[in-house]
């Protein structure tokens, strides 16, 4: 039986990467993909929890967030093709029309 | 039954009056105006604010009321900050009614958008479990997204949204993750089962863990320095009613569940949480003011200088438990009153393109828009807390509040940052007042009066700023009764057996 704490360990794991990928990619869509690992590693920690008190709501709580993040990949890819329409690019480094 | 209606009929409201114009919005031949579409969302948030005084009088008989097995609450405290984004919610309205006026085809979108964002924000204020502060907070945070990219043609639009929307959900997942270390050190996710857990919890480390995750989570949705570098980028793009309302509102719902979450699931870590607190901030007032000195953008700088304001509201939280949630209700008030005014003026002066953006575009402005310029110069002052404005009281009550809590350094270090404000303000506001060297290039952009409905707005903002200022009384004592009460958790929480 594998314990609890290699599944936190592993959440946070993927949750540093997820941040370190964020950081580091300057992709678009590599970064939203971070973000979304980010998102997962939540749901690992949560069902692991919920495996460790008896409680279901933390299960109930991982569905809820993948439906919100349903939801925001659809905001956000629309927002992705929006920028590349007009810009040609996914490039972060090459959006920065704002700096003074 | 009755009682879960209670709880939530100003977001059901909402709700219905989202889903109408929206259905109706492709129902209007295009070209034809969508006013009558605004005017719907305007109605709908004024029923919403009948709703919310209902649930007022209804507290004020039968104390608290919980809905949806303990999910939802509705106190003095969730009816103060319902009050507040619903009269954002309608002045911001009113002051976009003409703002769609031919560019765009589909701005009954916009009037549901911002709807739909006023359920999330309602719904984050009166929420004391974590699943519905991210359902309200997520529902709130996606409808912004879309609103700061709304001038699809251009090209700074989708630069705003995007920057928006991939560090917005940056922040959610920091929120998530906290709130998964909550219920790992708690075994729950609601606020009142989560103090008992903390209380006696086995794993402390974990609990900070958990509390400084969602400090982060939240400190980047109120702009709190380190996590504010979002916040030029997305006010200088996206449209300016809309700043106007992003700045404001959802940061008071966020202010709000920070407050409750603090104040209700974490008091026994208070001197953990106030370090973090404190520092953030010290960093938001300087690096927002030391910020705001260097922008040129009028957009740009109010966007460093809202982060400064998020560093004032901060060092109320240092005042805990005494006076610190009245005065950070008063100030979030008085924050709202004078920045939607504010960017309200920069809308009508402007207009969609955007004409006047830095501060050469904006001198003499007074010469020629002399009412418009007045107005901004009185948001202005607010701002920078001149006595008689609303501004000044908010500052008055937050450093007094830190004082008597014995935070002498963070008041000093908050009235210095003050005077420093007061440089970039008084340099746009004698800009306004300086005729310019040669004749402004944007002559082309006509002066045209502006309608009633801008005209009843922009009077709201600056009644309100003047109010606050010179009779705050009233609105102290709805911030002073206004109090996050922690009920014992419902019936079916049940304490969770040891693992």
């Amino acid at each position: 039986m594998v314990p609890i704490a290699a599944y936190l360990i592993l959440a946070a794991i993927l949750f540093c990467i997820g941040i370190a990928a964020f950081l580091i990619k300057r992709n678009v869509i590599s970064i939203f993909m971070s973000i979304e690992l980010m998102l997962n590693a939540v749901n690992l920690t949560f069902v692991a929890f919920a495996h460790m008190w008896h409680q279901v709501s933390g299960q109930i709580f991982v569905f809820f967030v993948m439906v919100v993040a349903a939801a925001e990949a659809a905001v956000g890819l629309a927002i992705i093709i929006a920028l590349f329409r007009s810009r040609q690019t996914l490039n972060v480094d090459q959006v920065n029309l704002m700096k003074n | 039954m009755s009682t879960n209606l209670v709880t939530l009929l100003p977001e059901l409201v909402l709700t219905i009056t989202g889903v109408i114009v929206m259905l109706a919005e492709p129902l209007i031949a295009p070209g034809r105006s969508r006013k009558p579409l605004g005017w719907v969302a305007i109605f709908g948030t004024l029923v919403a604010a009948i709703m919310i005084n209902g649930q007022r009088q209804f507290t004020n008989i039968h104390g608290a009321v919980q809905g949806f097995y303990g999910t939802l609450q509705v106190d003095t405290f969730s009816v103060f900050f319902h009050f507040l984004i619903a009269a954002i919610v309608i002045v911001t309205l009113l002051g976009s009614l003409d703002y769609f006026e031919g560019p765009t085809t589909h701005a009954g979108e916009y009037f549901a958008l911002i709807c739909f964002g006023a359920t999330g924000m309602m719904l984050m204020t009166s929420s004391v479990e974590l699943l519905m502060v991210f359902i309200g907070l997520e529902i709130s945070s996606i409808s912004t997204y879309i609103l700061a990219g709304f001038r699809k043609g251009q090209a700074t639009a989708s630069e705003s949204s995007l920057k928006y929307f991939l560090l917005g959900s940056f922040a959610t997942a920091f929120f998530l993750y906290g709130i998964a270390l909550c219920f790992g050190a708690t075994g729950s996710t609601s606020i009142a089962a989560i103090a008992q857990g903390f209380a006696t919890t086995q794993m402390p480390l974990m609990a900070w863990l958990a509390l400084a995750m969602v400090i982060i989570g939240l400190g980047f949705k109120v702009s709190a320095a380190p996590f504010h570098v979002w916040t030029p980028d997305v006010y200088q793009g996206a449209p300016a009613p809309v700043v106007g309302l992003m700045s404001t509102a959802p940061k008071a719902a966020a202010f709000a569940v920070l407050l409750r979450f603090l104040f209700n699931a974490a008091p026994m870590f208070r001197d953990h949480w106030i370090t973090l607190i404190q520092i953030l901030a010290v960093l938001s007032m300087c690096l927002g003011n030391l910020g705001a000195l260097r922008q040129r953008d009028v957009k740009r700088m109010l966007a460093y200088s809202s982060i400064a304001h998020a560093g004032y509201i901060l060092v109320a939280y240092a005042a805990f438990p005494q006076e610190a949630v009245a005065a950070v209700c008063f100030y979030t008030a008085s924050y709202a009153a004078m920045n939607v005014g504010a960017f309200l003026v920069i809308t009508q002066l402007t207009g969609f393109n955007e004409s006047a953006r830095t501060l050469d575009d904006y001198t003499g402005m007074a010469l020629r828009r002399p009412v418009l310029s007045a107005l901004l110069g009185l948001f202005l002052l607010s701002q920078i807390g001149i006595p008689f404005t609303g501004g000044f009281f908010g500052k008055f009550y937050v450093f007094t509040a830190a004082i008597h809590s014995g935070y002498t350094t963070l008041a000093i270090i908050g009235l210095a940052n003050s005077g420093i404000a007061c440089f970039y303000y008084l340099r746009l506001l004698a800009a306004l007042y300086t005729r310019p060297v040669t004749e402004p290039p944007t002559e082309a952009a006509p002066a045209q009066a502006f309608s009633p409905a801008i005209g009843v707005a922009l009077a709201a903002t600056a009644i309100a700023t003047l109010m606050l200022g010179i009779f705050p009384n009233q609105v102290l004592h709805l911030a002073q009764r206004a109090t996050p009460i922690n009920m014992p958790p419902a019936a079916m929480v049940s304490v969770p057996p040891a693992p």
